[in-house]
């Protein structure tokens, strides 16, 4: 039974998740999160696929889908942003 | 792979080699100029291909004639859009690339390219470009980011619906991309506050200013493979964005990166790359495509001028109670996400109980906008930082006292989301109060400012290939292009794990066919990733010197341990035997298994956050605007300096870079929509003599999510200067400078404004 997690989303998610600050997600990593994610709002697939980073704990991560999500996590979905 | 030589956690080491000061490998070879950039390569056969580009803010392409060019004597290709098909698939992203690379249909900015061609030289391949014939028909245009926004403003893509609202318009606009960060309550905080202060800000456009152009060589065969020397910050992504744009196999195209002249960002994207390409393919030579000044102002990546709202409000005794912003960024003529990263980065300093802040992409008729060292975060630093110190002084709070009050700290929610972990924005502040900078004297007409600033830092792809030469040095192959140092600091890390001389450790860039994928060296990402590959392949490598060892020795490898550069026997009956140097063991290395070698590839995620503190002095002159920088402080904090001297070089560059934006930079454009600065002359970037020497505090917070607790440092110098320079210069004429540059004339005119 994986874990259940509340998901921030940052605001260019929220109208593809009918305006909510947050979903819930059962998932014990970033892919199985992302999996869930897209079969629950479709419209982020293509968000998803284009790369979005996620916030554990404060900890950002872009690329490492294999990283853990700790019970009662603080996790954020941002931007997946690139410097100069 | 063992996973624990993948551990990217800090280890307690004490540092023979990291922290040094060891001389650069590529020194002797750039001051000779031996060094090869971007335009030294040359090849047999090679044509000269040129770019024709529009003189038009916004205008249709109604007919490109190019007969009359291609019959002339000499010229061997000439490409329109029509010889760049669009392969890519719905991906609008790598559409807006290629249609940046060459238009299609309509000419966006002054500066776009409508043809190019390939010639035998130089001189024919100018006659060729004024013998292509364009019939435009002029659209009406727009430049400014305010002015983009109105209602009536001409629009210039026709498919673009505002992106991330929830009531989103049904009709085309200017305005590409919303976004909201922030948490808490703003409404009621601004009701909790003794005091309001709100301003209004703009800046101008700015380019990075990299002294050398965009140069590009490319071969084509028949056969279907292709080279690419270019000159790049990531030539991994060059080649996949490419082959992807030409209907390639990356596989087959191979690129070689050159040295790098500056790049800041600018280079972070295709520009001439694919038309190279196009060019070579279809006159079945290889073509050489480099850029004049003028076309990389007109045609390549500046920074976004923006336009931006702040609000703050503040009890009396200095507690901030709510901070909202508005950002407005032009991206240029095709979207970006320049004022997401502005509304993230703009109140992450410090410690908000109520924040909000809105960003608002604005597309317009200029070049695309590129990344620009820590991308769009200074500009939002000038803003809030100003009405940080109004707000300040208002209620009769040193700036920095208010500054550290409010200061983000371990546990802070940030303004973008996350909490913090160990971060260095209040030991840089208190390094700043106590800097002997802050209390020295101020003469006549100047003033003193000081500001903090942001940056996020990245990690991504790297690879990295180790390999022991029969002499027992080692050769370090790392895939992300060295823009500021890395190759010193690669080969640190090495001879740090090894436990061998930094001088037996030669660090080099090779071509995309000779590694995995590796990330654009941007985001402050290359000393940080590439340094954590590097230690992960060192370990392996000691790994595979052990196994040879124990073999030599015939006793078990969980008996041989590494250490100062050599193999040693451990436990007992081993006492005795002559430690195996790496020499020992790359001599015999073909007796006893065969070359030894370490790979690593990860992605190092977790770069940690940056701030700084930068403290500035300035004097103008009352009489003409003109001003002189005559003090300038950078504390930063670095994580680990691997090599200080290198450390110390990115905080100086980016506080000049961020000097000349604060005073001089910027991008002039006509009525008619065209650039009227397209060159050093009218584009004053500093030189040695507009600055004095910019002293430098490195701070030491180690971040715990590398082994030697590195942050990157390349970006975040950048950000605090528009905002200490403009706080200096209010200080020392009594008026809030709210537009930059603070040019000459700008300045006299606040000064009239203030009469």
């Amino acid at each position: 039974m994986s874990t259940r997690h509340e998901i921030h989303l940052w605001g260019a998610l929220r109208p593809l998740a009918g305006g909510a600050l947050s979903i819930f997600v059962e998932a014990d990593t970033i892919r199985e999160m992302f999996a869930v994610v897209g079969e629950k709002y479709p419209g982020m697939v293509g968000q998803i696929e284009q790369g979005i980073a996620v916030s554990i704990n404060g900890k950002i991560y872009r690329d490492q889908w294999d990283v853990e999500l700790p019970q009662s996590a603080e996790i954020y979905l941002m931007p997946r942003l690139a410097g100069g | 792979m063992s996973l624990d030589l993948q551990n990217p956690k800090l280890v307690e080491k004490k540092f023979k080699v990291i922290g040094s000061r060891v001389p650069r490998p590529d020194g002797i070879d750039k001051v000779t100029g031996r060094a090869r950039y971007g335009a030294d390569f040359t090849m047999p056969g090679q044509l000269i291909g040129l770019v024709l580009r529009s003189p038009h803010a916004h205008a249709k392409i109604e007919k490109i004639d190019t007969s009359k060019a291609e019959k002339l004597s000499g010229v061997k290709a000439v490409i329109t859009s029509a010889d760049l098909p669009d392969l890519t698939k719905g991906d609008r992203m790598m559409l807006d690339l290629l249609e940046n690379s060459m238009a299609r249909g309509k000419a966006l900015y002054d500066g776009h390219a409508v043809a190019a061609v390939a010639a035998i030289d130089l001189p024919t391949a100018r006659k060729a470009l004024k013998l292509i014939e364009v019939k435009y028909k002029l659209l009406p245009h727009v430049t400014d980011v305010d002015e983009a926004l109105m209602p009536d403003a001409p629009i210039v893509h026709p498919h673009i619906i505002t992106e991330g609202i929830s009531s989103a318009p049904m009709k085309p606009t200017n305005w590409n991309k919303a976004c909201e960060y922030g948490h808490g309550d703003v409404d009621a905080g601004f009701k909790e506050a003794d005091h309001i202060f709100s301003r209004s800000f703009k800046t101008e456009q700015s380019h990075q200013g990299y002294i050398e152009p965009h140069s590009v060589s490319a071969s084509v065969s028949p056969d279907g493979t292709a080279e690419m020397w270019v000159c790049t910050q990531g030539h991994f992504v060059y080649r996949n964005q490419c082959a992807q744009l030409l209907g390639m196999d990356a596989s087959k195209l191979r690129v070689t990166s050159s040295e790098i002249g500056g790049g800041f960002g600018g280079k972070t994207h295709l520009w001439a790359e694919p038309l190279a390409l196009a060019l070579s393919r279809k006159a079945n030579r290889p073509v050489k495509l480099t850029m004049t000044r003028d076309e990389v102002f007109r045609a390549t990546g500046p920074t976004s001028s923006t336009s931006i709202d702040v609000k703050i409000g503040v009890k009396k005794d200095g507690t901030i109670t709510a901070a909202f912003a508005e950002l407005r960024y032009q991206s240029g003529c095709f979207p970006g996400n320049w004022a997401e990263v502005g509304a993230m980065t703009a109140f992450a300093c410090y410690d908000l109980k109520n924040v909000k802040t809105i960003g608002k992409d604005v597309i317009t008729n200029r070049p695309k906008t590129a990344a620009y060292r820590a991308p769009s975060a200074p500009m939002a630093a000038f803003a809030v930082e100003n009405v940080i110190d109004e707000a300040a002084k208002a209620i009769g709070m040193n700036p920095v006292d208010f500054r550290i009050k409010n200061a983000a700290h371990q546990g802070t929610k940030s303004s973008y989301g996350p909490v913090y972990g160990p971060i260095g924005i209040g030991p840089t502040l208190e390094a700043a109060k106590n800097h002997p900078h802050m209390k020295a004297p101020l003469g006549k007409n100047q003033g003193r400012g000081m500001a903090c600033g942001f940056w996020f830092n990245f990690g991504g792809q790297t690879c990295v290939d180790l390999n022991v030469t029969p002499d027992g040095k080692v050769t370090v192959a790392q895939g992300t292009v060295d823009v500021g140092g890395s190759r010193a600091s690669i080969a640190m890390a090495v001879a740090e794990e090894m436990g061998i001389n930094y001088e037996d450790v030669r660090s080099v860039i090779p071509d995309t066919s000779a590694l995995g994928h590796n990330d654009m060296t941007d985001g402050s990402r290359g000393t940080f990733s590439t340094s954590m590959a590097a230690i992960y392949a060192a370990r392996n490598a000691i790994t595979v010197l052990r196994e040879r060892a124990a073999k030599t020795w015939d006793i078990p490898l969980d008996e041989v341990e590494w250490k100062d550069g050599a193999a040693h026997a451990k436990g007992a009956g081993h006492g005795n035997r002559t430690p195996l140097s790496l020499a020992d063991l790359a001599r015999k290395a073909g007796r006893t298994g065969g070359p030894i070698a370490g790979h690593a590839e990860t992605v190092a995620d977790n770069a940690g956050v940056s701030f700084a503190t930068h403290i500035a002095d300035i004097e103008v002159d009352p009489e003409t605007g003109r001003s002189q920088i005559k003090r300038y402080t950078v504390i930063q904090d670095a994580g680990k300096a691997m090599h200080p001297s290198y450390v110390e070089g990115q905080y100086q560059g980016g506080a000049a870079q961020g000097i000349g934006w604060a005073l001089n930079e910027e991008y002039v454009y006509g009525k008619d929509g065209r650039l009227q600065n397209a060159g050093f002359l009218d584009y004053r970037i500093p030189v040695c003599s507009d600055l004095p020497f910019i002293d430098t505090q490195i701070l030491e917070i180690p971040n715990p999510n590398h082994p030697y607790g590195v942050r990157g440092v390349g970006e975040t110098s950048i950000v605090p200067p528009l905002a200490a320079v403009s706080i200096a210069m209010t200080n020392a004429t009594g008026v809030r400078q709210t537009h930059l540059p603070m040019s000459p004339p700008r300045v006299l005119k606040s000064l009239k404004g203030k009469k």
